[in-house]
């Protein structure tokens, strides 16, 4: 059935047609008809907050910014742009890292900072219901009172949410152990690019059909809006506790990860630092971090008392077997939680002794880490600029930062460049161009290094299932074929021209 | 132990120019399961072998076609396992197979399921084109989880040629504690367990009794036995052959199993409340999988799409989905009805992998 609002525009589509498309006026007027006109922005001055993510290098003002209310709101949302043909990004809190909600210029922005309630927690069952718009932290506080917590926790826990979260997958520092979203996620509420209301997953732990929920989680906002979450919830373990050893040499901090794993012990977090990163931290929060040491790691085991005891004793003994400089384990929660300090906030104290950081995602396997930390160092002596090294050592996510001044003309260029080339090499050592922070439009290059064109193919013919018209955070995510060719060639190149100055 | 992919390529390319259908078989052991097989046979088991494993890395690839015996054995070298603990309905499973039907053993809720534990894969699609997805690595987030899409697809995408899995250790020890409840009780003595910290690795009841597993460090392990028997309703006991008790569980070799009448499978919220209480039930999973014996329908009916509805019903109301797992009208649908939104979506990404319906057509619903 076909309805017209009052300003003579189409509220649902009759036929997919060559409808004249409201201009931005019109548009601000049409949303404020069901949308508090207060939450409906059009005027650039309002709009400006929300032209870039957590990867500011990248912006773009949207056409019109909509901060709906309700479901049934944000479905006709959806429902007009389909009509009309228009592009919609969605937006969390806006603190991704890839550009993935960076806003579309002819399209609308279509925050769900609204959706911010807890609808259901089951105490029993173990699940929480919430809306996209709960931070990740506020979930796990939630449900403290019932001795329970939601696990995956990003960097940006205290500010990101659970629908971003979805949308991109997010991992966070305890991965090995307790999974990724996807590994968390037990039911979504999405709506389709049409606008319609789907249910997938379910109460159980596994659904019949296809496995709608895994396509989901890191879809970055391709394939459909997510308007609830149903979170699997852990019981918060009876202890925590943290060994923190130093060493001479990365290679040292390297072969110590792996003697934990080859122990049959799944640390609950096994972050590594190198030494840049160390003295940035140390001088950023007074940590008691080793600051003379060349690689640090920081290995947590949770469980039952009786299970940490048992297993921090064997990995402080083994971190000093494999030449430790020093071990310091944590005797209580304050403790506990200042070392992890210096780790969490590694890279704002990154940002003081630089102008600008870039940060990278690439994952490896554990094994090739002494040959990359090797030949980023190489990378960093041809582009000229420093990096530090915070790295996931637990799963293999490197997130090297570089550092750069925006301000000094072409370096930030450099910067993107020496990013690329640590993504290539990731990919060339087994591992990939991104663990968590997603592909967005900052990765966009580097999909064609790591897929083939029919891969490729593939992606964008289930991108087609979805949505047939691509109006769905267009340009993000999976490269347009067209211009895979050129990506190819211009990465070519640039390894051609690497490769030749480093013969010189 | 080869890799006959280039052979399973080719034969997909003449099925797909001579317009006929394929019938994907692995080690023809999960036969029984979903809507009878049509089309001609395209058998993976001799595409086959351990391509790569790494202890430290906790990764392992391998090829479909590969027996979960031989992936087991190379496992226990290093003393890990795959701890989605993948049941064996026949002599031999793939482990192709078990992506396939996403198969997971008794200690799912905590160790995770064949979905959760693949990290990439190789799949020969419609357009019979290999194309590789995910990786070797625990994180990625390049491109959409098309691995992960694979589990429970029951081939409806293609062929899985390569699988790449995250393996862990194996736990220094295991006990296993039984005690008397009747099953509404024990569904909520599961959910409490489950909701405290603990080093508990697998609940099911059965007969009046409720079988808990643990797991782990021999300290908190041999401490938590020591509580719960004390602690556990009318005091718990330990169970001698506990691994076997749960490998036949695993592989439905109890008694329970070889039972004649058609086995519904239930996936439902894990707390929700007993029903049929007169029926024949195994709950496994900590109450978040029950199986079924018979129907205990009253109905005059012996349709079996109006007798699946009833047991959809049912389901619904546990916030779950049920499916018809062994017996019963296997020319009927099998598993739990999808709404019309979702059917339309099913369909439309079936045909982004195999366009002209080639693989395990109608296996999973009549209409795909």
């Amino acid at each position: 059935m076909t309805e017209v609002s009052k300003s003579n525009f189409m509220t649902t589509c009759p036929e997919k047609s060559g409808l004249k498309r409201p201009n931005k006026s019109e548009l601000v007027a049409l949303f404020s008809e069901f949308i508090d006109p207060e939450y409906v922005i059009g005027d650039a001055e309002s709009k400006r907050p929300y032209e870039c993510d957590g990867l500011s290098m990248y912006r773009e003002m949207p056409l019109v910014v909509v901060l709906p209310e309700t479901v049934q709101q944000a479905q006709q949302v959806l429902k007009i742009c389909h009509c009309y043909g228009i592009p919609v990004v969605a937006r969390g809190a806006g603190t991704g890292l890839s550009a993935g909600a960076m806003p579309d210029a002819n399209g609308v922005l279509l925050s769900l900072a609204k959706f911010k309630r807890i609808l259901d927690i089951n105490s029993q069952a173990r699940t929480a219901t919430v809306q996209p718009g709960v931070r990740n932290i506020a979930i796990s506080e939630a449900v403290a009172v019932h001795g329970l917590y939601y696990a995956p926790d990003p960097s940006s826990q205290i500010a990101c949410t659970i629908g971003g979260n979805v949308a991109e997958n997010s991992g966070g520092v305890h991965c090995l152990k307790y999974g990724l979203t996807v590994h968390n996620v037990m039911q979504l509420k999405m709506l389709t690019v049409e606008g319609e209301l789907l249910t997938i997953g379910g109460g159980g732990l596994d659904s019949v059909g296809f496995d709608l929920l895994a396509l989901m989680n890191g879809s970055e906002g391709l394939l459909g809006i997510i308007t609830e979450i149903t979170v699997k919830l852990l019981p918060i373990p009876e202890k925590a506790q943290l060994v923190m050893a130093a060493f001479d040499t990365a290679q040292a901090a390297g072969a110590a990860v792996g003697a934990v794993i080859a122990k049959g012990i799944i640390p609950a977090g096994l972050e590594m630092m190198d030494s840049l990163a160390i003295k940035a931290s140390e001088d950023f929060c007074n940590a008691g971090y080793p600051v003379d040491s060349k690689a640090l790691l920081l290995c947590e085991i949770d469980g039952a008392d009786q299970e940490v005891d048992e297993h921090i004793h064997i990995i402080e003994a083994l971190f000093k077997d494999l030449g430790a400089t020093s071990t310091r384990v944590s005797q209580n929660e304050a403790e506990r939680a200042l070392l992890w300090k210096g780790r969490k906030s590694a890279f704002p104290a990154v940002g003081r002794i630089s102008a600008d950081y870039y940060c990278m995602d690439g994952t490896i396997p554990r094994g090739q880490l002494a040959y990359v930390l090797t030949e980023m160092e190489k990378m960093s002596l041809h582009y000229g600029l420093r990096i530090a090294n915070v790295f996931h050592a637990g799963d293999g996510n490197l997130h090297p930062l570089i550092l750069f001044d925006a301000n000094i003309e072409g370096e930030f260029e450099k910067a993107e460049q020496f990013g690329s080339d640590i993504l290539q090499l990731c990919v060339k050592v087994g591992g990939c161009i991104t663990g968590e922070h997603g592909v967005g439009v900052e990765k966009i290059r580097q999909m064609t290094v790591q897929f083939n064109d029919q891969e490729l193919i593939q992606f964008h013919a289930i991108k087609d299932a979805f949505d047939p018209g691509g109006t769905l955070n267009p340009g993000k995510g999976v490269p347009v074929l067209k211009r895979c060719q050129e990506y190819r060639a211009i990465n070519a190149l640039r390894n051609d021209t690497r490769d030749e100055k480093g013969k010189q | 132990m080869s890799d006959i992919s280039l052979e399973l390529i080719e034969q997909v390319e003449n099925a797909r120019a001579e317009s006929r259908q394929l019938n994907i078989v692995g080690l023809n052991s999960k036969i029984f399961l979903g809507r009878a097989a049509q089309g001609d046979a395209i058998n993976i088991a001799g595409h086959s072998g351990i391509v790569d494993y790494q202890p430290i890395e906790l990764v392992l690839t391998v090829r479909g076609g590969t027996p979960l015996s031989e992936i087991e054995a190379a496992l226990e070298e290093h003393h890990q396992m795959l701890s989605f603990d993948p049941p064996s309905f026949g002599a031999e499973s793939s482990i192709g197979g078990t992506l396939a039907c996403n198969q997971s053993g008794p200690g799912r809720p905590w160790g995770g399921s064949v979905r959760d534990m693949v990290l990439g894969t190789r799949l020969i699609n419609g357009k019979a084109e290999q194309l590789r997805f995910g990786g070797q690595v625990m994180k990625n987030v390049a491109g959409y989880d098309v691995s992960r899409l694979q589990a429970g697809a029951m081939g409806a995408f293609g062929i899985i040629t390569e699988l790449s899995l995250k393996v862990l250790p194996k736990p220094a020890s295991t006990i296993t504690m039984v005690c008397e409840l009747d099953a509404a009780e024990a569904i909520q003595s599961m959910n409490q367990l489950a909701g405290k910290a603990n080093p508990l690795s697998a609940a099911c009841w059965l007969d009046n009794k409720l079988y808990l597993r643990l797991s782990g460090a021999r300290s908190a392990v041999d401490a938590t036995a020591k509580c719960w028997q004390s602690t556990l309703p009318g005091g718990g006991d330990r169970l001698e052959h506990g691994t076997q008790f749960w490998s036949d569980l695993r592989d439905h070799q109890l008694a329970f199993f070889s039972k004649q009448q058609p086995l519904w499978r239930f996936s439902l919220q894990s707390n929700a409340e007993h029903f049929f209480p007169e029926a024949d039930w195994l709950i496994d999973w900590g109450g978040a999988q029950r199986w079924l014996r018979g129907s205990p329908l009253e109905s005059d009916s012996t349709s079996s799409v109006l007798i699946m509805n009833q047991m959809e019903q049912v389901a619904m109301r546990a916030n779950g989905q049920v499916s018809l797992f062994r017996g019963g009208d296997r020319s009927a649908e099998v598993f739990h009805s999808q709404p019309s939104a979702l059917k339309t979506l099913h369909q439309r990404l079936k045909k982004s992998f195999d366009p002209d319906g080639l693989f395990n057509p109608g296996r999973l619903y009549r209409w795909l």
